[in-house]
């Protein structure tokens, strides 16, 4: 996916299925030319799991975002802990940012609410600022292992301005963190 | 394996700051091509686990080879044969799975019933490591008198069936009586409730079975009880199906208010899961209309019942009905246990589907198998005992939890058998052939493994008849058809 940031912003794709909220359709952001339709993947082509990770970490063409002032930070902090900062633009979902970046968030049904392979944490601060999940969401949070009260959906969080800054946790469900036996609970 | 993973990628970022992107490909090949930095896993079972757990072997490995071997002549196992063909949403990790199968050292191998046509032994012979992940094809017997009347289904089957698993197709269920019962409370129970009652017009849409879909429409079944040997707190389904029920169109709840009784006080103390799901219920138990209403379909919940015998026709052939133990709880939360009253109950019905749970069979006697968890024994998906096997999915775990629970497990164990290779715990040293010998092992016992293409070409066939009728796709039903569509 190119970044096509020279200075504008991008839009929120199309494929976001819920309307645009007041803060993206302020002056500062144009909503859905068909330029920045064009830049924006479709969940049918952007595909890409874990599978292509090497390919992906390769290709980094958000280099040139650094100064562009529609960047939105975002840390991921990864099953280890490790963090990982990735410049990001309005209108991404974050579950498709972090497979462009290699980072392993699974999206097994490829953002149709039919999973939960995407479940983060979502640092609190930040939480707050998303729209709440609708129903759906909340279905599959329900089935999320390790469930916490900051538990969303990669596939859910769309980024806006505001959230420059966000931190996402990729939970930590894997068993041999737990090498002395211990079975973390699931909620 | 973050080791492992970190060389990967600064493998592969050298590549691509030195050459072209095209050249990755021959890059890897080359490192693939070294015998000794060249391990050789081969994973049993074409289903989620076996995809998940190749995914990661090859993503944490950058010279892994990955063979995968199923018995069907088609990949995907329950993805395809399990989950609801009103789920498409839930089959679109078909494509990521077909990325893996796809990805240059990954070979998938349809066709071959390990533990009959290759050993284990012989796996473990051609490959530095074997993962078992071959999932759970039994099912847990009632173990009730009249179990093996007609009418009387495994809900595996029953979904084998309308889901064209191919040792199904002739199940043929009677629909012909008014009542169904069904036996457990999980997302299986609640999956063959929701086929049996849906509206026609949203199955035709799916890619369920033509027969089963003709059947359906003869179907005389009304109502559809879905009982559980515990309470309404202890119920395994999940709330996305739970409220598919409720939506249903054209069905209306048939609870029995009073097994809320007391349910509310305590519901503020439950976990979020629990505390919703079980708001749901009692959301559906207010709103379920009393009396007859307009829809003709009903569907409920009965509680605190074991199923004790199944009742025979005065000729002793069929299922006329079922007598249930009726139950209370000692303790409470997930951990209560049901005991019998020594009262019991009959329902009238002319079908029972048993959902009490699926199995894992032993496949080879060279695998340690515990029959009590009915489970390969192993620690982290080391199948203990042994060297270079590993285990994965439901043989590893049983058969519980949903795709989000099966992928973890399989990264788990691909992580272990990654770090197993680092430690030197598992020796590659010398070179191993891997499909190099077992292909023609196959071959001269007249087994004729279908690759991955094979099923592209069953695939594009299944999907042209489906858009003949309007379906997504419409499956092949028998192995030797599949087989024959490979072959033309």
């Amino acid at each position: 996916m190119s970044s096509g940031t020279h200075g504008r912003c991008q839009k929120v794709p199309r494929w976001v299925s819920r309307p645009p909220r007041a803060s993206e359709l302020s002056t500062r952001f144009v909503y859905t030319t068909a330029k920045a339709m064009e830049n924006q993947p479709k969940p049918g082509l952007s595909v890409q799991t874990s599978n292509c990770v090497y390919f992906s970490e390769g290709v980094d063409t958000n280099a040139e975002d650094s100064n562009d002032t529609c960047c939105v930070n975002v840390v991921f902090i990864d099953r280890a802990g490790k963090r990982i900062p990735v410049k990001a633009k309005v209108g991404d979902n974050i579950l498709f940012l972090a497979r462009k970046h290699g980072i392993d968030l699974e999206g097994a049904c490829e953002a149709s609410l039919a999973c939960s392979t995407c479940h983060v944490y979502v640092k609190d601060d930040y939480y707050d600022m998303l729209p709440q999940p609708e129903e759906r969401e909340d279905d599959m949070l329900d089935m999320a292992p390790v469930l916490q009260v900051n538990s969303r959906l990669g596939c859910q969080i769309i980024l806006t301005p505001e959230l420059d800054g966000i931190e996402l946790t990729l939970p930590r469900v894997t068993r041999n963190f737990y090498v002395d036996g211990h079975v973390p609970t699931p909620h | 394996m973050n080791t492992s993973r970190v060389f990967g990628f600064k493998t592969m970022k050298t590549l691509l700051t030195n050459r072209s992107r095209a050249t990755i490909t021959s890059g890897l090949r080359r490192l693939a091509c070294t015998p000794s930095s060249c391990p050789r896993v081969c994973i049993v079972g074409g289903g989620p686990a076996g995809f998940y757990t190749a995914q990661h072997l090859l993503k944490a490995h950058p010279a892994m080879q990955v063979d995968i071997y199923e018995r069907l002549p088609i990949p995907f196992g329950l993805v395809r044969f399990g989950v609801a063909p009103d789920h498409p949403e839930v089959k679109n990790v078909i494509n990521t799975f077909t990325q893996t199968a796809q990805h240059e050292r990954c070979c998938f191998h349809g066709n071959v019933t390990v533990g009959k046509d290759v050993s284990v032994e012989e796996l473990k012979q051609a490959y530095h490591a074997v993962v078992l992940s071959y999932g759970a094809e039994g099912n847990r017997l009632l173990g009730v008198p009249g179990e093996n009347l007609s009418g009387v289904y495994s809900a595996k089957d029953f979904v084998g069936w309308y889901n064209g698993l191919p040792c199904n197709k002739d199940l043929c269920p009677d629909l012909s009586h008014e009542t169904a019962v069904i036996l457990g409370q999980g997302n299986v129970a609640l999956d063959v409730a929701r086929i049996l009652l849906s509206p026609l017009d949203i199955l035709t849409k799916t890619d369920i079975t033509q027969p089963s879909l003709e059947a359906l429409a003869a179907s005389r079944v009304r109502r559809v009880l879905i009982v559980g040997r515990r309470g309404p707190l202890q119920v395994a389904f999940t709330i996305k199906e739970l409220r598919e029920m409720v939506n249903l169109a054209g069905t209306r709840p048939d609870m029995v208010p009073a097994d809320f009784k007391g349910i509310a006080e305590v519901l503020k103390d439950l976990p979020r899961p629990r505390k919703r799901l079980t708001e749901l219920m009692m959301k559906a138990v207010r709103e379920a209309p009393s009396g007859e209403g307009s829809t003709s379909r009903q569907w409920g919940f009965r509680f605190l019942r074991s199923p004790v015998e199944v009742l025979p026709t005065p000729d002793l052939t069929q299922t006329a009905g079922i007598r249930l133990g009726i139950n209370r709880l000692e303790g409470s939360g997930d951990g209560a246990r049901a005991v019998a009253t020594g009262e019991t109950e009959d329902i009238e019905c002319g079908m029972v589907i048993s959902s009490i749970g699926y199995q894992s069979l032993p496949i080879d006697p060279a695998v340690p198998f515990d029959p009590h968890k009915a489970i390969i024994p192993n620690a982290v998906g080391r199948v203990l005992k042994t060297s270079g096997l590993y285990c994965s999915g439901w043989v590893k775990r049983g058969p519980t939890g949903v795709i989000a629970t099966t992928m973890n497990d399989s990264f788990d164990t691909a992580r272990v058998l990654i770090q197993d290779i680092e430690t030197g715990i598992l020796d590659i040293s010398t070179a191993k052939p891997g499909s190099q010998t077992v292909t023609p092992l196959l071959q001269k016992r007249g087994v004729n493994p279908v690759s991955f293409s094979d099923w592209e070409k069953i695939d594009a066939e299944e999907m042209k008849r489906g858009s003949v009728v309007g379906k997504p796709r419409e499956k092949l039903l028998d192995v030797t058809e599949m087989l024959k569509t490979v072959h033309s």
